[in-house]
């Protein structure tokens, strides 16, 4: 079947341009100046955004609902989930669970059982669908584990994603160490941990030439550190949620556990640090870290609640601010939305070229809404941006050329 | 009794006077409620020392003192007062709560609640604790005490032996040595002394010292013997063994070498400085029993009567809107 969409605002690589998207089965056909096919259904966009599909990485839940709702036709699954993602059984089932509606990409745990002791079977894991390997949630603390993960990954093609915060230095601490962590009297680290565990893991992959992922960086030291490997040529990326980008840890303030976050929210010279490390370039990655709790999780002291946000119906709206707020470009954004996740789990998908699966939203870029709560469609509505009011809407999702309702 | 030229209560209506429908904290009061306060544990002070039950401002109300975390001096003084004002006083202990069987402290308080408790009284080992049962109850919630945050009554009750021992709470420079990190009675008394505008230095070891704490207010030192120079007031701190995990000191013999309380050290406060310690004091570590027994110098016990005269203000002047005082609807 073929599909043609007219009186779109095409969201191409490196520009945004009126014109038309031809699709035909699965497969973008044709973009721009298109002659409409005889045999094909015309869409008319009436000026809408046709952007690619959101490609969310790291996620921790399969949310079919927020996901749909979020603009995102993809998402790579973080191995933590139980049974953790560390056998060819376990990725398989994880890659057709999310069929049709949402494609799963499985990140397989880099160590078995996510343990940080053994080498997870990385290779069988890759040919039962695994598209990276990840440390979890947790930082692995033995050097020579880490070394050996980077090595052997590299060997088998994969990227590592990795988890940066020193446990040692992270502990117990549910808060950065600063004024708001003090005032609440919370167990706090300081925001070096993360840069701390960045410098170890840039030293072992610069040695292994392994392609490492940061999948969230907060902290400004962090930044620099990515910075300088980049400008190094080492194969290094990294990622931020929009929480990272727009709170800092006074959104604490009062034991709001819907920002009790991993990494913890960070001081406002760090997010200051963030969006200036989103506009040059260092950050390649925008990701919902989705992670619905439900009350049992969240409705408790702050410091005995479980980090995670809902994120995945957010994240198109509150990252289109950071467009608003010229912080990046419209392109630049779906680059950071959909087009670097993809090349990271070595995706075709993620941009509007012919030739690409045919992972498509409709985006209303002006629709005001407000965030509440009480009305996400995720598995949990713990947002730390309850009640905010943002602006851009997916009015139509389509994946693999079928549209998702 | 030293007078504070600050009466509030006197010059407000009851409903200005202390708005607040529970104490979570210090943190949000104004200093003219603190005062206030303050000069209404004054009035209990002296009736302390009778015996028996003072008033039966409290006859038919219930006082529950949910304990979620061990205590024995706190949970005394909280009964006491809450009889000595007639309450109906039900302890309930961690230990025999369905606490320990899984139920989550939302059901906990939403239990209590059920109860139709007067007034709810808490101490827990999590910070936010006590504000999160506060958001679900109907009646107002007192803390005894949650994780490293807040501990209102002591800094309360401190504040009120300074004022009582040096005639003022302004312009006094109070030290307060230890174990600042994991300390709830060191945050609580930092915003209360503050407030009052007191000098605060605050001593530990860099280890045991709060990122930031300087934007508290407060003036940090490593050097205990650097701080105690003109000092009017020497507050010590009880090293929280159980609260440290992975060795924040070397020891206790050397922690007591650089910040134990020792004659010699206090020479260098001012010759009348008085010495305070919340209790219970871990003698020979942060403080030497000749200081701590010290009578002219250490508040100790009468931090204890205060403690107790404090929290019978606390209970009166949040039970006086459901009691239906005047002036409080």
């Amino acid at each position: 079947m073929k599909r043609l969409f007219t009186n779109a605002r095409l969201v191409l690589p490196d520009h945004v341009a009126e014109g038309s998207l031809l699709i035909d089965g699965d497969t973008i056909a044709a973009v721009g100046a298109v002659e409409a096919p005889s045999d094909a259904e015309t869409v008319d966009a009436s000026g809408l955004l046709l952007a690619p599909a959101l490609v969310d990485l790291g996620v921790f839940a399969m949310d079919k609902a927020a996901m749909r709702a979020g603009g995102i036709a993809r998402i790579g699954l973080m191995p933590d989930q139980s049974p953790i993602l560390d056998g060819p059984g376990i990725i398989q089932r994880a890659t057709a669970m999310g069929k049709p509606e949402l494609w799963v990409h499985p990140i397989a745990a880099a160590t078995a059982g996510l343990e940080g002791s053994d080498l997870g079977e990385m290779a069988i894991n890759a040919e039962a669908g695994a598209r990276a390997v990840a440390t979890g949630r947790r930082w692995i603390a033995d050097s020579g584990m880490m070394r050996k993960v980077l090595a052997y990954a590299r060997d088998c093609g994969l990227a590592v994603i990795a988890h940066a915060e020193d446990s040692g230095l992270a502990g117990n601490a549910v808060a950065t160490a600063g004024e708001t962590a003090t005032r609440l009297g919370l167990p706090a680290a300081p925001a070096i941990a993360e840069a701390l565990a960045i410098a170890r893991d840039l030293m072992l992959a610069e040695e292994s030439g392994a392609h490492i992922h940061f999948r969230q960086v907060t902290t400004a030291d962090g930044f620099e550190l990515i910075r300088a490997a980049k400008r190094a040529g080492m194969p290094v990326t990294c990622g931020i949620t929009p929480a990272h980008l727009l709170l800092s840890d006074a959104a604490m303030t009062d034991f709001r556990t819907f920002a009790h976050l991993s990494p913890p929210l960070r001081s406002e010279a760090d997010r200051q640090a963030a969006l200036r490390a989103l506009a040059d370039g260092t950050i390649d990655v925008i990701g919902s870290g989705h992670d619905p709790r439900g009350p049992e999780e969240k409705r408790l002291p702050f410091a005995d609640a479980a980090p995670g946000m809902a994120g995945a119906e957010t994240l198109l709206a509150l990252s289109l601010g950071l467009v608003r707020d010229e912080v990046v470009s419209l392109e630049r954004l779906f680059a950071l939305l959909a087009a670097n996740p993809a090349r990271i789990l070595r995706l075709a998908t993620g941009t509007l070229e012919a030739g690409r699966p045919a992972d498509l939203i409709l985006v209303d870029p002006d629709t005001p809404w407000q965030i509440s709560a009480d009305r996400m469609t995720a598995k949990a509505g713990n947002t730390p941006f309850d009640g905010l009011p943002v602006q851009g809407r997916t009015v139509a999702l389509f994946k693999g050329g079928s549209e998702i309702l | 009794m030293s007078p504070s030229d600050h009466r509030p209560g006197t010059l407000l209506n009851g409903s200005e006077a202390f708005p607040h429908r529970h104490l979570t904290g210090i943190a949000g009061l104004q200093p003219h409620e603190i005062m206030f306060l303050l000069d209404e544990a004054e009035q209990w002070v002296e009736a302390n020392k009778e015996r028996g039950r003072l008033s039966d401002r409290l006859t038919g109300l219930t006082q529950i003192n949910a304990f979620f975390e061990n205590s024995t001096r706190t949970l005394l003084s909280f009964e006491i007062a809450g009889k000595r004002l007639g309450a109906d006083v039900v302890n309930m202990h961690a230990g025999q709560s369905s606490v320990k069987k899984g139920e989550t402290l939302i059901d906990t308080a939403v239990t209590l609640n059920a109860m139709r408790a007067d007034v709810i009284v808490i101490r827990h080992g999590s910070s936010g604790a006590v504000q999160l049962i506060a958001d679900k109850v109907d009646c107002p919630v007192l803390n005894a005490g949650d994780g490293w945050h807040e501990h209102p009554t002591q800094a309360l009750l401190d504040a009120l032996t300074i004022r009582r021992r040096r005639g003022a709470i302004a312009g006094q420079r109070v030290v307060i040595c230890g174990d600042i990190l994991h300390s709830r009675v060191a945050r609580s008394n930092i915003l209360a002394l503050t407030a009052l505008a007191a000098e605060v230095r605050v001593v530990a070891p860099s280890t045991l010292m709060p990122a930031e704490v300087e934007r508290m207010g407060v003036t940090p030192f490593s050097d205990f013997d650097e701080a105690l120079e003109g000092a009017d007031v020497v507050m010590m701190l009880r090293l929280q063994n159980e609260r440290m995990s992975g060795g924040f000191i070397p020891s206790t013999r050397e922690f007591h070498m650089r910040y134990g309380l020792t004659p010699e050290r206090l020479a260098r406060a001012k010759p009348d400085a008085l010495v305070m310690h919340p209790g219970p004091m871990n003698r020979g570590v942060e403080i030497t029993s000749s200081v701590a027994d010290d009578r002219e110098r250490s508040a100790i016990t009468e931090q204890v009567a205060m403690g107790v005269a404090v929290r019978m203000a606390c209970l009166d002047v949040l039970t006086r809107h459901e009691r239906g005082v005047e002036g409080w609807a």
